[in-house]
């Protein structure tokens, strides 16, 4: 199985105060963690790369508990994620999808069983690209306030053998959500959609 | 306070590697970036003097984020810049009145030291234009191992009426320096420069 060699790491805190509106009582932050690793299979078509997933488990941990820290410490107040990737020039779109996994299980494991997907985005690009990476409610996908996102990148990552790979946390909804839908007080939590 | 602040964001770089070798401890960088109502948006205003008041707030304000998120003493960052982009409705001295004046004073209060000039840049640009922070070794300029520079940017910053300030600090100079020049041990600290 190929080492997870990380070339270099981010890691980026926004806490937005309001948008033109009344501030409310609460600031949203957002916080994204990004690791730029070598793609093992750069270059050329591997048919085997599941294995891979595994191996990207403990960088997923790491990463997931970096942001927790970065919001404060306490993963209680963690309400949205999401996840990404981009990968470089020499790789193929399936690379970035191996993120899905060892991505989305470190979040969950970091804040005790989230119940909600973790939405996420993937794709091919040069260094300085942009994604915009998706988020919704750690627990229930519906809830309308939380949908967001988070625009991160690089100026020098991914270079064509590398694959950048984001998790993004939050910690409340929009900061002047008013378009209803369900709210995070009526999730019931049984099937991470409501 | 009288920057009216919409949000903050810090961002923390770490390399890993570089060029295949290994970077132990990784070099790092930190910036912190404040989005602020610009109150001179869209008029000619021959008196600058409260935006350089707000340069003074911000000098304090992100150095003290950034090297919190570096999670260093201030005395033991190495090196320093800092840069402000105006939004379209703003002029370019509105960025000079926040830079230069106040905001250098607060900043070497929190690094304890910094005989050197603060290196800066500054630009007029539409939301998500990079900021490319130039950095400089804060007790010597002439320090070559520490000449960089490190790119910020917001997809959402800065409107038409707002500007974008950005205090930038590492603990390290660049990952492989080899070009010579003055070293950091062999700073004497006395007129800034050497």
């Amino acid at each position: 199985m190929p080492d997870v060699h990380v070339r270099k790491r981010l890691t980026v805190v926004e806490e937005i105060f309001h948008e033109g509106g009344p501030p409310p009582y609460l600031s949203l932050r957002r916080a994204a963690a990004l690791a730029v690793i070598q793609n093992p299979y750069a270059g050329h078509y591997v048919e085997e790369i599941a294995a891979f997933m595994e191996d990207l488990k403990p960088l997923g941990l790491e990463m997931a508990k970096s942001l927790v820290a970065a919001l404060g410490g306490d993963a209680t107040i963690i309400e949205g994620y999401g996840k990404g990737a981009i990968v470089g020039a020499k790789g193929e779109l399936e690379h970035g999808a191996l993120w899905h996994v060892p991505g989305g299980y470190a979040m969950r494991e970091i804040l005790g069983g989230a119940k909600a997907i973790v939405a996420s985005t993937k794709k091919v690009g040069s260094p300085g690209a942009r994604l915009d990476v998706p988020i919704t409610h750690i627990n229930a996908s519906y809830v309308r306030s939380h949908f967001d996102s988070m625009e991160v990148g690089l100026a020098d990552a991914p270079r064509a053998n590398e694959i950048l790979l984001a998790l993004v946390m939050t910690t409340g909804p929009r900061i002047h959500a008013r378009i209803g839908g369900l709210k995070s007080w009526e999730i019931k939590g049984e099937d991470g959609l409501r | 306070m009288i920057a009216k602040i919409r949000k903050i964001a810090t961002f923390v770089e770490e390399t890993h590697t570089e060029m295949g070798h290994p970077i132990s401890p990784p070099t790092r960088r930190a910036a912190a970036v404040a989005v602020i109502e610009n109150p001179h948006a869209g008029k000619y205003v021959e008196d600058l003097s409260d935006l350089m008041t707000i340069g003074e707030e911000l000098g304090a304000l992100l150095t003290e984020k950034a090297v919190a998120a570096l999670g260093i003493p201030g005395p033991s960052a190495e090196s320093y810049g800092k840069a402000a982009a105006v939004g379209e409705d703003g002029e370019l001295e509105h960025a000079a009145a926040i830079l230069h004046p106040k905001l250098g004073t607060p900043v070497r209060k929190v690094l304890g030291k910094g005989a050197a000039l603060i290196p800066s840049s500054k630009k007029r640009g539409g939301l998500g234009v990079p900021l490319d922070i130039p950095l400089g070794h804060k007790d010597a300029a002439f320090v070559r191992s520490h000449f960089d520079g490190m790119e910020v940017r917001l997809n959402d910053a800065p409107r038409a009426n707002e500007i974008m300030v950005a205090v930038a600090v590492t603990d390290s100079g660049r990952p492989l320096p080899r070009v010579g020049g003055l070293k950091k041990e062999e700073i004497k600290g006395e007129d800034g420069l050497r």
